[in-house]
């Protein structure tokens, strides 16, 4: 298994090779319009490693952490977890995903302080 | 049973109107709450990395301050804060490490946590504690044939061993609209996140939630939405704005925190709703109701 593969399933907590993609996930997931990997594409890449699709991917950031696939997996596999270890590999090398400071004073004053916090919590290191 | 109130951010500025109705209706219904003394923001989003440890210590830190004040759980209204602190009590209750580890990062904390308080959401305590059926008892001024659609969201149910209610079908807050004396409008989005934080940096694709969700609300004929979370309550309704502009078919509806409903019901005054917080304005519907 390789570094990248071991590193996902330690930060993720999840078994990845439990996956048979049958696509349940994408299926339900309500953001799936804008992602350019589909979430049981995200677990498929992940079991062959291939890191840097699943990196430099737009869809671990479109991810908003609903659970949806999580409590529909008939494998119990919790990709939310797994796409949230993708995000903090990429958080850990400090790539951030948002930056406060190119947000207008509009844009910061109109979202109330639960936006702004699950925002930053999620896409900056 | 003493409960700490928990109110969390939001509570205290954009949704004040959750805060105070809340306050007013369980006050009414014979609940005594405190809110917990030197609370601090619960982080809004439960950490999903297993080595994440240190975004537990918000949660848990609240969590000593409820313990502090000798209450017997905590009661939270945010559906953020409740999924949050209830899911890190949790993983502190079946790791007995991580909660050394977190013990002993916090040492100057008076009271070590022992993962040993409870974490209730108001709807748990109306439903199992107080009953709808005494919340029934004490409504002053039925919601009469108000239609409402209770949007669930994700925080309340799911995952499934922390949430309140069935994970695909719950009825609580129906259940608690029907208690009150309102029609209670079933709609297949009502548990479909409305793509909840990412309104800060891709308001686009909340446009695209919110159109559904609230067009699906529509479509089954409700007048009012009701929510439990500050998050889905801003963009099922402030961005309502940004949906009618990119969907230009959309219609709009107003939102309300089930609390506002709640404190109608139990005859609580005007101002304790802040219906100006509100960005669809709910006066116009509730006033045609004779409800203010
Ligand atoms: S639902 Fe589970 S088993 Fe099915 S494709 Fe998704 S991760 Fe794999
Ligand atoms: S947690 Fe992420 S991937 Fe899973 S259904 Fe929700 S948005 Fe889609």
């Amino acid at each position: 298994m390789s570094p990248f593969v071991t590193k996902v399933q330690q930060l993720s907590g999840q078994n990845l090779l439990a996956c048979y993609q049958c696509g349940k996930c994408s299926a339900g997931c309500p953001v799936v319009s804008q992602m350019d990997i589909l979430p049981n594409q995200i677990i498929r890449l992940a079991q062959l490693g291939l890191r840097e699709d699943l990196l430099e991917s737009k869809a671990i950031w479109v991810c908003a952490s609903c659970m949806t696939c999580n409590v529909r997996c008939p494998k119990g596999i919790n990709i939310a977890e797994v796409i949230e270890a993708l995000r903090q590999i990429m958080l850990r090398r400090r790539e951030d995903h948002v930056d406060v400071k190119e947000l207008s004073d509009a844009e910061r004053a109109d979202v109330p302080p639960i936006a702004l916090i699950s925002s930053l919590r999620k896409f900056t290191s | 049973m003493k409960l700490a109130y928990y109110p969390g951010c939001t509570l205290k500025n954009h949704a004040k109107n959750f805060e105070d109705s809340a306050l007013c209706a369980i006050e009414a219904l014979g609940v005594e709450v405190d809110e917990i003394d030197r609370w601090n923001c619960c982080g809004t989003v439960f950490s999903l990395a297993t080595d994440d440890l240190i975004h537990h210590l918000a949660p848990v830190r609240n969590l000593i301050r409820v313990k502090e004040a000798g209450a017997d759980g905590m009661l939270t209204l945010c559906a953020m804060c409740f999924n949050t602190i209830k899911r890190s009590n949790e993983r502190m209750k079946s790791s007995p490490e991580d909660l050394a580890v977190i013990n002993d990062f916090m040492y100057r904390e008076k009271l070590a946590y022992e993962g040993d308080v409870p974490v209730y959401h108001l709807l748990e305590l109306l439903r199992d504690e107080l009953t709808f059926e005494k919340v029934a008892a004490a409504v002053k001024r039925s919601l009469g044939d108000l239609k409402v659609a209770s949007y669930y969201g994700c925080y309340l149910v799911r995952p499934a061993e922390i949430g309140i209610d069935d994970v695909e079908n719950p009825t609580v807050l129906d259940d608690l609209m029907k208690a009150l004396g309102a029609d209670a409008v079933d709609f297949p989005l009502k548990t479909e996140c409305c793509a909840s934080y990412q309104t800060v940096d891709n308001p686009d694709i909340v446009a695209d939630r919110t159109n559904q969700i609230v067009s699906s609300a529509l479509g089954q004929g409700a007048e009012v939405m009701v929510v439990s979370c500050p998050l889905c309550a801003f963009n099922l309704d402030h961005r309502q704005r940004e949906t009618a502009r990119k969907y230009p078919e959309f219609k709009h509806i107003p939102v309300l925190y089930f609390t506002q409903l709640l404190a109608i019901a139990m005859g609580c005054t005007e101002e304790s709703l802040k219906l100006d917080l509100h960005h669809v304005d709910p006066k116009p519907l509730l006033q045609g109701k004779g409800l203010i």
